[in-house]
This record gives C-alpha cells, sequence and structure tokens, in this order.
C-alpha cells in the first residue's frame, strides 16, 4: 500500500497549531510545574499563544491569494480538509480577540478574594469536608486554561472545516472541553454540575442527530467533501429524500449549537450555571464559531440547494426570536435574561443568514448577507463579554448577586458599573450610535434585499419586546424608587484585568457604533467563502 | 452671469481656491471657536485669564479679518471670489456636503462687522460683566456666538451656513438666558429658541428642496442652475427662506421674541440682537440673489413684510418706556429698512449692506451706551427713572447722542446716507412704498428723540440711592470708537464705493432715476424727520415726565406698550390651539395609545407564561422538544422540497 504524505499548508494554518501547542503544553505545564506557580505559567502561556495566533491570523489576512472571480481570497488546504479564506480568517480574528478576554475573566482573582472564579477541588463532592479543606487552603483548578485553549482550538478548526467529518472533529473538540468547564464553579456547584450534565447529555444527543446527517449526506454524495457535495447537490444525482433529511439532520447539529429554538433550551440552564466568566467565553465564542460553520455548511455544499433550506431557515429564525424575546420579559435572573436574549440574537444573526443571495443579484456596494453575519457577530460579542464581565462585579455576601431583586438600585450605589451595564444592554436592544444598532440593521437589510420581509417584520417586532426587557433592567437600576426588599448587591472593584476587558468591550461597541464604515469595509474585504 | 429682463445681471458664484493669506480663512472662525471650547470645557481653572483671552481671540480674527480685507482690494474686481475646501463634511448618497468656505465682497463686510463691533463689544464686557461671578462662561458663550456667526458668512454652501444659523441660535438662547436664575430671562431664552424654530424650518425646507431641485446646496451649483428651475419653484424657495429670515431677523410676523431678548445681558443685545445676528436674515436675502431675482413674488413678499415690520417696531419704540426695550422695537424696524432694500433687488442689496453696516455701528453705540446708563442707575432699565444723566455721564451722553444723530438721519451723520439711498431706492421702485419709507424715517426721528430726552434731558427723576457716575474707561473706549464709526461710517458710500465693491456679489442694477432728484428728496427726509423731532420735543421736552406711566392713554399707546399685541396674536393663534392639540393628543396617548400598547405586553406575557412551562428543567423534556424540532425541520424540508 503506498502512503502518500499529505501536504500541509503551515504557512496559512500555524496559528491554528500554536493554539494547540498551547494547549498541549498546558497539560504538560500542568504534570511538571509547582503548583504555586501554575496560576502564572498558565495565564502568560495562553495569554502569548492567543497573542501569537492573533498576530498569525492578521499576517495571514493580509496574504491570501485573490481567486478567480475576485469574489473569494484564500485556499483550500490540509488535503481540503480546511479552508483558509476571508471569513476564516475574520472569524479567527475575533474568536481570539473574544478568547483574550475570557483569559482575562478567568484569571481574575481578586473578586473571590485572591482565588478564581473556579472551583477549588472538581473532584471533591459539594458540602463535604473535602470541599471545604480546598477552599481553606486556597486550591484552583488551572487545568481551565488549557480546556480552553481546546476549545478555542475547536471554535477555530469550526468555521474552517471544508469536510464533513473535520467538521465533526471540530465541533466535538470546542464542546467537550466546554462541558467541563461548565461544571467548574466555585460557588452553587450543585447548579453548575447539572448545568455541565445538561449540557453534556444534549450535546451529545444532537451530536447524534449531526452524525447521522453526516452519514445520510455522504450516502448521497458518496463524499465528505464540501465541493464534492456541492458538485452532487447540483447534479442532482441520487436520492434527493437522502440528500434532504441529511441535510436536516445536520442542520439541528449546528442550530443546537447556535441555540436557535427549538433546540435553545439549554442555554438559559447552562449560562447560569456555568462559570460567569465561562458563559462570557462561551456565549461569544460558541456561537461566532458555530455561525462560521453554518455558513459554510449551507452556502458551500448546499448553496444550490438554497431554495430547499432557506424557507425551513425562516421558521427558525421567525421562532428562535419569538422564544428569545418573549421569554425574556418573564426573567428575573439577570444571566437567564441575557441567555435568552442571546437565544434572541442567534434568531437575529439567522435573519442574516437567510439574507443570501447571488453575487449578481446585489447592486454594487450592496451589503452581502456575509457581511452582514461577520459585522454583527463582531458586535455581539463585545457586548456580551462586557456585559457578562460586569455581572461577575455585582456581588452579595453568597458570591454573584443575579437575581434581579438584588440590582435594584444600583445605579445609585454604583452608577460607573450600572451605566457600563446599561450600554451594553442599549447595544444589544439596538439603539443607534451603539454597535448592535448597526449590527440589526445589517442583517434586516439583506434579508430584506432577499425579500425575507415576513422575517424582517417579524424581527422588527421582537426587537421592540426585546427592548422592554432590555430597558426593564435599565429602570431597575436608575429609577426604581423605595427601598428595595432583602439584601442589596454591591459592587465589588475588580481587578485590571476584568475592568480591561470590559473597557475594551465598551469602547468597541461605541466604536463600531459610530463609525462602523472601517469594520464592516473589513468584513466586506472577507469576500466569499472559498468553494 | 444670469441675464433679467430689464438689463440686469445677477453674478453667479464662481470662487477661485484660496491662496497666500486666503488659506488661512479657516482661523478667522477657529479663534474664536478654540476660546468657547477653552473657557467651557476649562472651567473654573480659567476663570482668572479667561475674559481677556475670550477677548483677545476675536481681536485676532479682526487682524486676519482686515489682512484678507485689503489684500482682496488688491485683486480686480472680478477676481474676487475665493473658496477654500477645509474636507468633506459628509457624503450620503448624492448628496456630497464639503465643509467650505467662501470669501469674496460681501462675507468681507460682514467678517470685518462681526469681528470688529464683536471685538469692541467684549472689551466692553470686560468691564460691564466684572462684579459677575459666571464672567468666563459669559466669555465663552459670545466667543462660541463669534465662530458660529463668522460660519454663517463664510459657508459656501447652505449647509454650512445652516450651522452657524444654529449656532448662533444656540449662543443667543444661552446668552439672552444668562441670568437663568431670573424667570423672566429663562422665559426669553425659550420664547426666542421656540419662535426661532419657525424661522429654521422654513431655512431647512428650503435646503431639503435645494438638494431635490439641484441636488446640491452649494452656492457655486444652485446659482448655476436655478434659471433651469421654475418659476413656481424658485418662488416657492423664495418664500420659504424668507421665513428663515423673518424668524432669525426678528421681522412681522416672527418678531415676538426680540423684546423679551432683552433680559440677556446689555452686550448681548448690543452684539446678537442688534449688530449682527438679527441681521441675518438680511444676509441670507442679499447672499440668495440668485433666487430672490428670479422669483418677483417672493420679492414682493419680502418688501410687505419690511414695510410692516418698520411701522411695528416703530409703534413699539414710540410707546416701550424700558431703554432696551425700545432700541429692540428700534432695530426691529431699522432691519425693516434693510429687508425692504434687500427686496428691491440688484438696485437695493448693496444699500441693505450698507444700512446693516452703519446700522452695526449706531445701534450697538446706543445698546453700549443704554448699558453704561443702566450700570451707573444700578441696573434700572425705566427711562421714567432717568433724567439729566447727562450730567452725570458726558462720555455716554456724547457718544449716544452720536448714535442718536446717526439714527435719525441728521445730514451727514452715517445714517443719514444709508437711509437716504433706501428711500431714494424705494421711490424709484415705487411711489406708495417710498413713501412708507419716509414716513419710517419720521417716526423713527420721534420715538429716538422720545428716548434721548426722557433719559438725558427733562427733570431728574432718579429713584433714591442712585447715584449715576461714568462708566471705567474700559467701556467708554469702545463707545468712543462707535461713535466715531457712527459719525464717519458714511465715507463707504463716497463715489458710490460699496455699490461697485458688492456689484460682483449683488450684480449691477439698470439705473432708474427716482421721480425727482436726489438732493429733493434727502431735503424732504430731513424735514420729516425734522417734524417727527419736533413733535417728541413738544409733547416729552416741554414737559415733566412723569415717574408712573400714565394709564388713561390713547389705545394707540396702550397697543404699543403691549408691543402691538403680538403676544396676544400668537396666544390667541398659535399658543392656544397648540395647548388644546397637546391637551387633545395627551388624551388620545392614555386612552388609545397605551390601551394598544398595554394590550401587547399583556400578550407577550401570557405567551411567556405559557413558554416558561417548557422551560421545566428536566433534561427528558428539553431532549424531547429537541427531537421534536427535529422532526419539524426534517418534516418540513420535505413537504417543501417533495411536494
Amino acid at each position: 500500500m503506498d502512503f502518500v504524505k499529505p501536504s500541509i499548508e503551515y504557512a496559512e494554518i500555524w496559528p491554528l497549531l500554536v493554539i494547540f501547542g498551547v494547549a498541549c503544553l498546558g497539560v504538560v505545564v500542568e504534570a511538571f510545574v509547582p503548583r504555586e506557580r501554575r496560576y502564572l505559567v498558565q495565564t502568560v502561556l495562553a495569554a502569548l499563544g492567543l497573542v501569537a495566533a492573533l498576530v498569525g491570523t492578521i499576517m495571514i489576512a493580509g496574504e491570501l491569494d485573490v481567486l478567480g472571480d475576485g469574489q473569494a481570497r484564500g485556499l483550500i488546504g490540509v488535503e481540503g480538509s480546511l479552508a483558509i479564506d476571508g471569513p476564516t480568517v475574520f472569524l479567527w480574528g475575533i474568536i481570539l480577540v473574544f478568547s483574550l478576554g475570557g483569559v482575562l475573566l478567568f484569571a481574575e482573582r481578586r473578586l473571590e478574594g485572591g482565588v478564581s472564579a473556579f472551583a477549588g477541588q472538581a473532584a471533591a463532592l459539594p458540602g463535604t469536608e473535602a470541599e471545604r479543606q480546598a477552599s481553606t487552603r486556597g486550591l484552583e483548578h488551572t487545568e481551565v486554561y488549557p480546556l480552553m485553549m481546546f476549545a478555542v482550538f475547536g471554535m477555530m478548526m469550526f468555521p474552517a472545516a471544508n469536510d464533513l467529518l473535520t467538521l465533526f472533529v471540530a465541533l466535538e473538540v470546542l464542546s467537550l472541553p466546554l462541558y467541563l468547564l461548565c461544571g467548574l464553579a466555585r460557588r452553587r456547584r450543585l447548579l453548575s454540575q447539572e448545568a455541565a450534565l445538561k449540557y453534556f447529555l444534549l450535546g451529545a444527543f444532537s451530536s447524534g442527530f449531526f452524525l447521522y446527517g453526516v452519514a445520510l449526506v455522504y450516502g448521497f454524495a458518496g463524499s465528505m467533501d464540501y465541493a464534492d457535495i456541492s458538485e452532487a447537490v447540483s447534479n442532482d444525482v441520487g436520492n434527493s429524500t437522502l440528500l434532504l433529511i441529511g441535510l436536516g439532520m445536520l442542520a439541528v447539529g449546528l442550530l443546537f449549537k447556535v441555540g436557535a429554538a427549538p433546540f435553545h433550551n439549554w442555554t438559559p440552564d447552562v449560562y447560569q450555571g456555568a462559570p460567569t466568566p465561562v458563559t462570557g467565553f462561551m456565549a461569544a465564542g460558541t456561537k461566532i464559531a458555530a455561525f462560521g460553520a453554518l455558513m459554510r455548511l449551507f452556502y458551500v455544499a448546499f448553496g444550490s440547494e438554497r431554495w430547499s433550506w432557506q424557507p425551513m431557515l425562516w421558521v427558525i429564525a421567525i421562532l428562535t426570536m419569538v422564544v428569545g424575546a418573549v421569554l425574556a420579559v418573564v426573567q428575573t435572573d439577570m444571566k437567564r435574561m441575557l441567555a435568552y436574549s442571546s437565544v434572541a440574537h442567534t434568531g437575529f444573526l439567522l435573519t442574516g443568514v437567510l439574507g443570501v443571495q447571488q453575487a449578481s443579484q446585489l447592486s454594487d456596494g450592496e451589503v452581502t448577507s456575509m457581511q452582514a453575519v461577520l459585522f454583527y457577530l463582531t458586535t455581539y460579542g463585545f457586548a456580551m463579554i462586557g456585559a457578562f464581565a460586569v455581572v461577575t462585579l455585582v456581588r452579595d455576601s453568597g458570591g454573584e448577586a443575579t437575581s434581579f431583586a438584588r440590582w435594584q438600585g444600583l445605579g445609585k450605589r454604583s452608577p460607573l458599573v450600572a451605566g457600563l451595564f446599561a450600554f451594553f444592554l442599549l447595544s444589544m436592544a439596538g439603539i443607534p450610535l451603539t454597535a448592535g444598532f448597526v449590527g440589526k440593521w445589517a442583517v434586516f437589510t439583506v434579508a430584506l434585499s432577499a425579500g425575507a420581509w415576513p422575517v424582517v417584520i417579524a424581527a422588527i417586532l421582537c426587537s421592540i419586546v426585546a427592548v422592554f426587557f432590555y430597558v426593564r433592567v435599565i429602570v431597575l437600576m436608575f429609577f426604581v424608587e423605595g427601598e428595595p426588599e432583602g439584601e442589596v448587591a454591591s459592587v465589588t472593584r475588580p481587578s485590571i484585568l476584568t475592568s480591561a476587558t470590559i473597557l475594551v468591550g465598551l469602547a468597541a461597541t461605541l466604536v463600531l457604533g459610530i463609525l462602523p464604515g472601517p469594520v464592516l469595509t473589513l468584513a466586506a474585504h472577507a469576500g466569499e467563502f472559498v468553494r | 452671469m444670469i441675464a433679467l429682463h430689464g438689463g440686469e445681471t445677477i453674478p453667479v458664484v464662481d470662487p477661485t481656491s484660496a491662496d497666500g493669506v486666503f488659506s488661512l480663512l479657516w482661523l478667522i472662525i477657529a479663534l474664536p471657536l478654540a476660546g468657547a471650547a477653552i473657557l467651557l470645557i476649562g472651567g473654573k481653572y480659567t476663570d482668572k485669564w479667561g475674559h481677556l483671552l475670550g477677548t483677545a481671540l476675536p481681536i485676532g480674527s479682526f487682524v486676519l479679518s482686515v489682512v484678507m480685507f485689503f489684500s482682496l482690494l488688491g485683486r480686480a474686481d472680478d477676481d474676487r471670489q475665493v473658496s477654500q475646501h477645509l474636507y468633506t463634511w459628509f457624503e450620503v448618497g448624492h448628496l456630497d456636503v464639503g465643509m467650505d468656505l467662501l470669501y469674496d465682497p460681501l462675507s468681507a463686510l460682514f467678517l470685518l462687522l462681526i469681528t470688529g463691533v464683536g471685538s469692541l463689544i467684549h472689551v466692553y464686557s470686560i468691564g460691564y460683566m466684572s462684579h459677575d461671578p459666571r464672567r468666563r462662561r459669559f466669555f465663552g458663550y459670545l466667543n462660541l456666538f463669534v465662530s458660529a456667526m463668522l460660519m454663517l458668512v463664510l459657508a459656501e454652501n447652505y449647509l454650512g451656513l445652516f450651522l452657524g444659523w444654529e449656532g448662533v441660535g444656540l449662543a443667543s438662547y444661552l446668552l439672552i438666558s444668562f441670568w437663568q436664575h431670573k424667570p423672566s430671562a429663562a422665559a426669553a431664552g425659550k420664547k426666542a429658541f421656540v419662535i426661532n424654530r419657525v424661522g429654521d424650518m422654513g431655512l431647512s425646507l428650503a435646503i431639503m428642496m435645494f438638494f431635490v431641485l439641484f441636488g446640491s446646496t452649494s452656492f457655486t451649483v444652485i446659482s448655476e442652475n436655478v434659471a433651469n428651475a421654475s418659476e413656481t419653484q424658485v418662488t416657492i424657495l423664495g418664500l420659504l427662506l424668507l421665513v428663515g429670515a423673518c424668524g432669525k431677523s426678528a421681522q412681522f410676523p416672527l418678531q415676538a421674541w426680540l423684546l423679551d431678548a432683552m433680559e440677556g445681558p446689555t452686550p448681548v443685545s448690543a452684539l446678537i440682537h442688534a449688530a449682527t445676528m438679527v441681521t441675518a436674515g438680511v444676509y441670507l436675502i442679499v447672499r440668495s440673489n440668485f433666487v430672490f431675482e428670479l422669483a418677483p413674488h417672493a420679492q414682493t413678499a419680502v418688501v410687505v413684510v419690511a414695510i410692516i415690520s418698520i411701522f411695528w417696531g416703530a409703534w413699539i419704540g414710540c410707546a416701550k418706556d424700558d431703554i432696551k426695550k425700545a432700541l429692540a422695537g428700534s432695530t426691529m424696524s431699522q432691519i425693516g429698512y434693510m429687508m425692504l432694500a434687500a427686496g428691491l433687488g440688484v438696485a437695493g442689496y448693496a444699500f441693505a449692506i450698507f444700512h446693516l453696516l452703519m446700522h452695526g455701528f449706531f445701534k450697538a453705540n446706543m445698546f453700549l451706551g443704554a448699558g453704561s446708563v443702566m450700570h451707573g442707575m444700578d441696573d434700572d432699565v425705566d427711562m421714567r427713572h432717568y433724567g439729566m444723566v447727562r450730567k452725570a455721564m458726558p462720555i455716554t451722553y456724547l457718544t449716544f447722542a452720536m448714535g442718536y444723530l446717526a439714527i435719525i438721519g441728521f445730514p451727514g451723520f452715517s445714517g443719514f446716507w444709508s437711509k437716504d439711498k433706501i428711500i431714494e431706492t424705494a421711490l424709484a421702485d415705487n411711489w406708495l412704498v417710498g413713501l412708507c419709507a419716509l414716513l419710517g424715517a419720521g417716526v423713527t426721528g420721534f420715538y429716538m428723540t422720545r428716548m434721548m430726552l426722557m433719559t438725558f434731558f427733562t427733570n431728574k427723576r432718579w429713584e433714591k440711592d442712585v447715584h449715576p457716575h461714568e462708566s471705567p474707561s474700559v467701556m467708554t473706549v469702545p463707545l468712543i470708537v462707535l461713535a466715531a464709526l457712527s459719525v464717519l461710517g458714511g465715507v463707504l458710500i463716497l463715489n458710490d464705493w460699496i455699490v461697485d465693491f458688492l456689484a460682483p456679489v449683488t450684480g449691477v442694477g439698470a439705473h432708474e432715476d427716482p421721480p425727482l432728484p436726489a438732493l429733493v428728496i434727502s431735503i424732504i427726509a430731513v424735514c420729516v424727520v425734522a417734524v417727527g423731532v419736533a413733535l417728541a420735543w413738544v409733547l416729552i421736552g416741554k414737559r415733566d415726565v412723569p415717574r408712573e406711566a400714565p394709564q388713561d392713554v390713547s389705545f394707540v399707546t396702550r397697543a404699543g406698550r403691549e408691543e402691538v399685541y403680538g403676544n396676544l396674536i400668537n396666544d390667541t393663534l398659535v399658543v392656544n390651539p397648540g395647548r388644546h392639540a397637546v391637551a387633545g393628543s395627551l388624551v388620545l396617548d392614555d386612552k388609545v395609545v397605551d390601551g394598544v400598547l398595554t394590550g401587547g405586553p399583556m400578550a407577550v406575557g401570557a405567551l411567556a407564561t405559557v413558554g416558561r412551562r417548557v422551560q421545566n428543567g428536566y433534561v427528558r423534556s428539553y431532549a424531547l422538544s429537541l427531537l421534536a424540532g427535529t422532526l419539524i425541520v426534517v418534516l418540513a424540508l420535505l413537504a417543501v422540497n417533495l411536494t
């Protein structure tokens, strides 16, 4: 049997390898570096790895070759399994930026009085002597950093995957560390562990569907490769029922990851139970990666079958927006409210995804679906990370105080922090002069130009409902008169790590709102997927 | 050139790019703007020296203006339009607006007036506001005003003009209500702001229409293409611009704010509400000559508005006992003259600007004089408490007298030349209009003499404990300079200099001979004024002025005291119906809109309560919903594609 050495384009994928290397190195560090030094070594290692990868991504972005018709730049490498193109590097860039924010939040130790937000000893049962000892000895898990880096590796691979198997591997690489991270909260450990288990079970369930979908599509096309699938689809070979069921099941796996209704049920429970830094990292990173993968799968592999999946996405998008916006209205917990808000955002993003059109149908300079979604993801990520970072600051004697009742009158006690949170909420609501407005405008425009006006009307109505629940929190913080019942939360002063994350989120949200041009241009410059 | 019937032509705006000293054009605006920024942002740290900086910067602009003025004189007649492109202000669709400046003879004269008189008033304010704890802020606002006014007259397009227009409106609002602790001042600021909105609406509609018709707001483009528009369109444009001009220049029917605006500190009244800002309407019309020349009906409207305003303002001036309000009435009346001249077309533009400049000198002079008197009289503004002030304040008296002689048109003084030219042109155009202008001059003679007599002559009627004294020299020096200008300003008309100078902007008129020789008209005008003065002497000068205003007076006087019922008219026609409309819409909002809107959230809430049940926390039901979702997705795909 001949063994052919695969050709690997190291020059284009090295940021991916850096992240993977740092993750492995992190495991080695856990084994060999003394416990007291691990925190510093791990954080610095993770941060340096992310910065190096970010620099690499930017360099690669500048050097991608323009292909054929000029719509796309980049190449399909690693024997056809990874596509390094404009959208990929754009997504890599924002994933790495938000992961850096995640590392900073992970490393925050001032809020918990010298230890991180993660359990001292995850193996100790909640409420036992062992747990108490772990906490009095000030133990902490520095394994979270390698875990996170593995997740980042998966997130980067996910949108770049160019065949179904790589896609599946990336999906699992991204998910498994996150399942673990979700169960590692220092406080309310039972809730956290329950969340992790739920996430894992449901994730496994949806992966099952996904894998079955892979099998069916392979059955139809006889190949895992997107390009081959696309060719098979346009030539209409084989049994189209097979294709449609397979397509539906693949969609389920990805829609589960982005948290679209009716596959969203895990979101509130997991967002609430997971340690808040993990929630922030996951809310931004997973959604970006999964939307990238979703778009590549649908646009590249099933692009010529657009008419068959667009109606399905219409329904899912409307359902997702309605569920997210309506259910957020009755929430009384900040993290759950943000979780439902993220579901609603998924719906808005899907509105952008289904607005895809042939390049020839677009007038010159019109916003493309890709551009709109990429921009929206950027604004969404900044606002989400910033908002969750603020949530970590608002605490009472039992740790983070996420119940609405605790937040009453926060605006009078800590006007600055409450004002920052209000700003992030306004951006999520899409109020002009914040980034969220431009993002919403972009996705609505592309959907409208693709003729999806019923979705846009639903989206606008849902935006109105959404404004209600965001502003309700602002009213709660600033305008509710009278003494709150029970204990109230106050703001704990964070270290520079969390402050920096919040400030970057704030600055980005403000700048993208006032001057969206450069990032929109950057997103436009990303061009189309390579095929 | 746009040729008009009757051999008149008006030039199109066609500037050359700025070079040499003109490349510093932006600095003229930037200097006072920087002053405003430093004083307003620097806050209390600039308290000590803020007023000095605030005075120095407009003087800097004045020096630049003078240098540029002489450089402009050094150029050939047809090369006196210079434009400077600073940057692209914004670009939306086909609307491409540059931050462009235009320097031509018209803006050159305005620059000299604004920075010159403005600087003098800044100097004066150092003394006038010396005891005010918020003096630094006052200078910040004044600088803001000056820069906005300069933007207004330097802009090369209507949007830039509008930026300055709104800027001076803002500064005016801030300065009228500068003593905000007085409810009357706060209300006056608000009133000025609201009434000005009406005018601004006219101007902004005009700008939108320019954009729709010509795809641009630039003077250059519009003046080139305006001849292609239909007469109806141009007439509408002219009327909209007139509405804008009426608001800013306090012309009928948008005049009611000007008298209340006297609540502001007196230097403000002198600078903004006499010499510069209120003349912006006249500037707008002269600058838009390419529109008005093609819209004779709009020009007629300008003339009608002007004549009503001349008499309306004069009537108020005759009856008010408050010295500043009487002066404000006079301002309205004098701006009426300028509008009249501007409405007369090519023959009148230059005289409108000429009178505007002269008025800037003598009215600023008299306002500052009034301020000086008030300064000495413990801020009392009631002329019935004055009398014989000339003994206590000789310099103020003399300078005021120069302003007085100028405004009534005493032969040789500046106002004589400028008003005479307007009457002459009006008579040549239409004998009825000319007659009105002539009559207005007589009324001016009456009310100004009344003011002069009540303040500086007649019996002493001072309040107890008031000891008038001459103001410090920082206040009297500007008075002297302005008095000199009031006397000598007329030199600009020698040899028709100002007419020729402005010709590249206003065009060359076909000379129309007035029905009588110019000399005869002048003599008649002087006689009419003399009658007015004599009447005032008989009615006021020869009697004792009562300290309390007599109540058993004729309707005419009562109407004058009530500002010719301008407020009553506004209240009846606009304010009260507006209140009722607001009350009605409030009811509509409470009952109908809120009813619908509370229905919405209730429905959402009910939906949410149902939806929540699905979110019960059990993984098994989540998995079930996942499964159901999968079925839906797959079935939907199959249903859509296989049917």
